[in-house]
């Protein structure tokens, strides 16, 4: 088999008031199933390794993750060479359960964008409040930047990572790449 | 342009976030229903001046459907509620009470 | 002649020269100049012509509010029409031309409208071009159009980029005077998070010019350690060169930030919109000074007094030598004051009110030995492009002239009204102050948020409060008031300043000078100075019974110009009033609507524009098809290649060349973009027993089912392939544009009407590259790629299997759109072009082309098969279709089912599904309709079909078509005429639907 490729293969632009860069490939797995389960939060936690989310939170630590995506939805992150034993596993682990399992991996691109002004660049483009006291690393907001649906979550205080559907990957790049143009720094965070 | 907060994951936000989908609390009529009560649940509405609930998805957000009780004409949000209710609950109806008294459901304001 | 004084200008940097160009004359400003204080420092008074009349303008205001001096600024990509040159800041190199004249500023033709101005009445649009009706196209309007519109259309790109930015605050304050500075200060103090605007580069407002003492300093010195104490304060954020444009629902605020304008050379964007959600919005927006009405008052050098006070303060501009003061109030005394204490002419005061006693400001202006005429009033201001005296009467005269002035500046004030636009924007109502003769903020009627309370709340001048004491208690109270309403506490050492209290005398309204003014002077007295709207305008519109406030405004276009009536509106309301005897509140005002001065289109576009205009959704081989002569369509947001086109080969060529391939040897076609959809659960059967018309909970795993989905009123919303995964999984697949729809159809009613049903759905669209393979070398093709068993017996038609194939992990679906030997392959996104080339690859020997949508089509069509958005249009049945056999008689309900049930859709008279076949083998035109005997109730022919799908089938070397006809399918072999744009008839056979391959023998082998 090929080697998986990104949707812009690892595009990047450095020049603007923050670091944008598409990351991946990264193994992405959507589970639906009930989040307040202990047999879910068990299975979840011991796959990745990090805390199991509250509502609003992702959780991550490298390429391993956990995101509340919804009462009902949990998005659960690891290495792209992972998902699909991921997957075997929690179907296994699943079964006999009300859950759907499914990877996601190649049906989204992640962005990361990093730097002093990452905030700015975000803000221009989703109505969330991005204050420092608004938004801290740790939460996870799926919203909508510009014209398109996306999520996002802080990776510490200068990083944010963004995920949205492949198809737009190009899109949402040039946005960014725009948002973050020279001499485009709001100063209001 | 609105705010609007999701019951289902506390988000408030911006109504770009938001999808509007019409009059809450249709009753649905299949099969074997009259042509009177398929008509009124295929295309009457109600369209208070006032007092509304209505649905909403949170579509650029966590996906999920729920409910907003507001005041169509002063646009005041009472608040915002489970989409799996086949009326408005009673909580609901008592805030709404709260802020216009007198107020009964079909008098609009 | 307006000149640059040796001394003052506390805004200019005298050591920094600014070179500019105005109407490509060389000039020079100092940097803090605005385009307006250089040009009268250079004695370029005449500045515009206005709209109607072409009468010489000159700058009238020194702020936002500025209707005359209008510019086009700038060339090329950044040529903008309609500048301000009060609130444009020099640079550099700027080069600004006068607009709306012709030849010349100072010589222009269509200045001959004033002689025909008694033949351009009030409403002259309605009454001059209404006879005769012919006239209008070839005459009339070919006139108006040259003539209207102020400056020109850029004809180039903007070079420039714009930005949105959302911002969020408890407090949001609009407007840096000391008002808003103050209601910062207090708010900030509570700790709540506040924003302030100021649509200036300064900040202080009029204090610095207007003087006072606050807590025992100069106000200048006040304001500057007001901005020092706030700009140390973490939560207060400010901005300058921001205006707030407009107040909407729920606190949502739209800033405009102006970020190179005033230095074109800085790299990033243009202009930044603030998108602002506030807890409260704190409007401390000032107020605006009005003209008085008196004839000649267009006459450049006539200027409001504040604006010629801030001038000589601001930018050491004298208008003019010998300013006459003409005045209903005490503060245009001030002005006088200044210009005196620039060493300037004052030759009198005329004071419309006749007092009991002198005020303190009065006896200021005595004592300096200016002439003040207490009950005087200007009867008519000589001068044609340039004032050169005023004839002074009584103010309670008739205008018989009692004495000629000579000067060459014209300083008026007629009060100040609040700006009340940020308030009234979102329904904040208003009050009339009669005591001041203005439209103040009804504070018992704000503008309700989410909440049900008020969100908006005036601050200073902006509420009617005009002493500078009155001003900072009424800003700190606002302030402390809304924290205290949004749950915030102010420390207790929290004090209002307090300015030293300056008396002043009561104004008078005075909305006419002289009051008995008669017509001729009335015809001279304007209102509207860019519109060229006089007082005789608006009593004529009165006359002939134009007495809403709202219908005098758009018969006269009273307040219809770019700076939106913000000096005419109040004149023109109590002129109206006049007119009609009523009182000025009744008769009411207009509606304010944002944007409070104009903004750029850009800024509202933001980032969308070029290349992120809107989403492009590109599958994973995308690129592929670019480099290999595809030519894109949209569908949804999508990219899909419309044909491959080698060569200098036409797309119909192309198109014919793939459709003949495909069926004689195989073509390959990018299928990702097609839905899919996971629905899983122990109810998910049941589910899509109800979303789609046929049974899909018998669909055997390991098998596919062709399925309709119809919406509840009956109508095909979409169609595509199902697939049977596991005991409780399913997997859909939908049209292109459907997948989101679809799946938010699923969810709909899943989370609103069926939510005990135990059923998840995902939207796995993007995750799969999906390609048909399909012709009759297809299998030949995965067979040499290897793997999964792909033959007739391992795998039939409509089954499906996971397996590999070349190496690629897949998903193998035996499914046709084609009636061709074909299979659905999905591999992975990330490994969708490596595949693609496999394919390529393999299919070298087996004559494998792509091929695009055009050929899809042809393909479905010569087959007869339905496609959304083709042979549907929401309004289309399936029963419509012959697709009777996809409808289950066996369940009891699927959505959509108690429609059809209904009347009209049970209806035989409903146009069907046929297949059409042009007489003479052309193509029927695309949704060409076919005509019947008669005609309908309007006297048109009566329609009894239209086409739904026409193509040239290459295959068939003939036109192929489908199209609804009335009794179609009873009427076979019948020929009907389909009328062409063209004007030819085409005539067309009604035949069977499927026009290739009757007997399926080329998909089952
Ligand atoms: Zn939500």
């Amino acid at each position: 088999m090929s080697e998986p490729v990104t949707a812009l293969n690892n595009a990047s632009e450095t020049n603007g008031i923050a670091a944008i860069r598409e990351l991946g490939p990264l193994g992405m797995i959507t589970l639906r199933g009930d989040l307040s389960a202990a047999y879910l939060r068990t299975l979840t936690t011991k796959l990745t390794g990090v805390k199991f989310p509250d509502v609003r939170e992702c959780h991550s630590e490298g390429e391993n993750g956990l995101a509340w995506m919804s009462p009902d939805e949990l998005l659960v992150m690891c290495s792209y060479a992972q998902a699909n034993d991921h997957v075997a596993r929690m179907s296994e682990a699943l079964s006999g359960k009300h859950a759907l399992v499914a990877n996601v991996s190649d049906a989204r691109a992640v962005f990361e964008v990093k730097g002093p002004h990452a905030r700015d660049v975000i803000a221009k483009l989703a109505p969330v409040d991005l204050t420092p006291e608004g938004f801290t690393p740790g939460m996870f907001r799926r919203s909508r930047m510009a014209q398109v649906p996306a999520a996002f979550w802080m990776r510490d205080a200068e990083t944010f990572q963004i995920i949205c559907f492949r198809s737009v990957a190009q899109y949402m790049f040039d946005l960014l790449k725009i948002a973050a143009q020279p001499g485009s720094e709001v100063g209001h965070f | 342009m609105l705010i609007l907060t999701c019951p289902v994951c506390g988000v408030t936000a911006e109504e770009t976030e938001f999808h509007a989908a019409g009059e809450a609390h249709l009753k649905r009529f299949g099969p074997g229903s009259t042509d009177d009560e398929f008509e009124s649940y295929l295309f009457m509405r109600a369209n208070p001046k006032g007092v509304h609930f209505e649905r909403w998805r949170h579509n650029n957000g966590c996906g999920k459907w729920f409910h907003v009780a507001r005041d169509t004409t002063t646009l005041e949000v009472f608040t915002s509620y489970s989409a799996q209710t086949v009326s408005p609950p009673q909580e609901v109806l008592d805030l709404i009470e709260d802020r216009r008294p007198g107020w009964s459901k079909g008098s609009g304001a | 002649m307006s000149t640059r004084l040796a001394t003052g200008g506390r805004l200019l940097n005298t050591d920094k020269p600014v070179n500019f160009a105005f109407n490509g004359k060389q000039m020079r400003g100092y940097e803090g100049d605005t385009l307006a204080s250089a040009l009268l420092a250079n004695d370029q008074m005449l500045m515009g012509r206005s709209f109607k009349y072409h009468r010489p303008r000159g700058v009238v205001a020194s702020g936002a509010e500025e209707p005359n001096g209008l510019v086009n600024l700038g060339s090329e990509g950044k040529f903008e029409p309609n500048q301000r040159v009060t609130t444009t800041e020099i640079f550099e190199g700027l080069e600004a031309t006068s607009q709306n004249h012709w030849p010349s500023l100072e010589f222009d033709v269509g200045a001959i409208n004033k002689h025909l101005s008694r033949f351009l009445p009030a409403g002259f649009y309605y009454k001059m071009f209404m006879y005769p009706r012919a006239a209008w196209k070839h005459v009339y309007e070919p006139i108006i159009r040259h003539s209207a519109g102020l400056g020109k259309a850029p004809k180039t790109t903007d070079v420039d980029t714009y930005e949105h930015f959302y911002a969020f605050c408890d407090v949001l304050v609009v407007g840096g005077g000391v008002a808003g500075l103050e209601a910062a200060r207090t708010a900030g103090r509570s700790g709540a998070k506040v924003l302030l605007l100021e649509q200036t580069e300064h900040w202080g407002g009029r204090a610095p010019v207007d003087g006072g003492t606050v807590d025992g300093k100069p106000a200048a010195e006040f304001v500057d350690d007001l901005v020092a104490e706030l700009q140390g304060m973490d939560n207060v954020q400010m901005r300058s060169r921001t205006m707030g444009a407009g107040v909407y629902d729920h606190g949502y605020v739209l800033g405009y930030e102006r970020l190179t304008d005033h230095a074109p050379q800085k790299s990033g964007p243009r202009h930044r919109l603030w998108r602002i959600r506030a807890g409260h919005v704190i409007t401390a927006t000032g107020a605006i000074e009005r003209p008085l009405s008196f004839a000649g008052n267009d006459i450049p050098g006539v200027m409001l007094a504040a604006a010629v006070r801030d001038y000589v303060v601001n930018w050491g501009v004298s208008i003019g030598d010998r300013t006459v003061v003409v005045t209903n109030n005490d503060n245009a005394y001030l002005t006088a004051i200044a210009l005196k204490h620039a060493g300037l002419d004052v030759p009198a005061i005329l004071d419309a009110r006749v007092l009991p006693q002198d005020s303190m400001l009065m006896e200021q202006a005595k004592a300096l030995g200016i002439r003040v005429m207490m009950g005087h009033a200007i009867a008519s201001v000589k001068g044609g492009k340039r004032v050169t005296g005023v004839t002074v009467c009584s103010q309670a005269g008739e205008g018989a002239a009692l004495e000629e002035i000579a000067c060459d500046a014209v300083a008026m004030s007629g009060g100040w009204s609040p700006v009340v636009h940020l308030w009234s924007h979102c329904g904040g109502k208003l009050r009339w102050d009669t005591a001041q003769a203005c439209f103040s903020p009804d504070l018992d009627n704000a503008p309700k948020g989410a909440d049900g309370m008020g969100f908006v709340t005036p601050a200073g001048a902006a509420s009617g409060m005009f002493p500078l004491d009155d001003v900072l208690c009424d800003a700190h109270a606002a302030a402390d008031g809304v924290v205290t309403s949004l749950g915030f506490k102010l420390p207790k050492d929290v004090t209002a300043p307090s300015a030293e209290r300056r008396e002043e005398a009561p104004m008078a309204p005075v909305w006419l000078m002289p009051q008995g003014a008669s017509v001729k002077l009335r015809e001279k007295t304007w209102l509207d100075y860019q519109n060229d709207v006089k007082v005789s305008d608006v009593r004529l519109a009165a006359q002939e019974g134009f007495v809403s406030v709202e219908h005098a405004k758009r018969y006269t276009t009273l307040g219809m110009a770019t700076d939106q009536g913000k000096l005419s509106n109040i004149n023109g309301l109590a002129t109206l009033a006049g007119a009609l005897d009523a009182d000025i509140p009744t008769v009411g005002t207009t509606t304010f609507r944002p944007p409070y001065h104009p903004i750029s289109m850009a800024s509202i576009g933001g980032e969308a524009r070029g290349p992120v205009f809107q989403p492009i959704r590109r599958t994973p081989m995308h690129d592929w098809h670019e480099a290999n002569g595809a030519e894109f369509e949209p569908v949804g947001q999508w990219r899909r290649p419309y044909a491959f086109k080698r060569g200098s080969e036409s797309t119909h060529d192309a198109v014919n060349r793939e459709v003949k391939n495909t069926r004689t040897n195989m073509g390959l076609l990018d299928a990702s973009t097609l839905g899919k959809i996971i629905v899983k659960g122990p109810d998910a059967g049941k589910f899509l027993d109800m979303l789609y018309t046929n049974m899909m909970s018998t669909l055997k795993p390991g098998k596919c089912r062709y399925g309709l989905m119809c919406s509840e009123n009956g109508f095909l919303i979409d169609d595509g392939v199902v697939a049977r995964v596991d005991e409780d999984t399913w997997l859909c697949h939908t049209t292109t544009g459907g997948a989101e729809t679809i799946h938010g159809h699923m969810e709909e009613w899943l989370q609103t009407e069926w939510w005990d049903w135990d059923v998840y759905v995902a939207n796995v669209t993007e995750q799969y590259a999906q390609v048909a393979v399909v012709g009759p070398n297809a299998r030949k093709c995965l067979e040499k790629l290897g793997g999964t068993d792909v033959s007739k017996d391992a795998l039939g038609f409509m089954e499906w299997v996971d397996g590999e194939l070349g190496g690629f992990k897949c998903r193998i679906y035996r499914i046709s759109f084609s009636g061709e030997l074909s299979y659905e392959i999905a591999v992975d996104a990330s490994h969708g072009q490596a595949f693609w080339d496999a394919l390529m690859v393999a299919g070298n020997d087996l004559g494998v082309m792509p091929y695009g949508t055009e050929c899809l089509h042809i393909l479905r069509a010569e087959k007869g098969f339905i496609m959304i958005g083709d042979e549907t249009d929401g309004t289309v049945i399936p029963q419509d279709l012959g697709l009777h056999w996809a409808l289950s008689k066996k369940k009891e309900d699927y959505l959509g089912k108690r429609a059809q049930e209904r009347s009209h859709m049970a209806d035989p008279t409903r146009w069907k599904l046929v297949g059409l076949e042009t007489t003479d083998g052309s193509t029927l035109p695309d949704g060409a309709y076919a005509v019947g005997e008669g005609t309908n109730a309007n006297g048109q022919r009566n329609m009894i079909g239209r086409v739904t799908s026409t193509y040239h089938s290459a295959n068939l070397d003939r036109g192929i078509a489908m199209g609804l006809v009335l009794n179609g399918p009873d009427r076979m072999g019948e020929v009907i005429d389909f009328p062409g744009t063209d004007g030819k008839t085409y005539h067309a056979r009604i035949v069977d639907p499927v026009f290739y391959d009757k007997e399926g023998e080329k998909q089952n082998v």
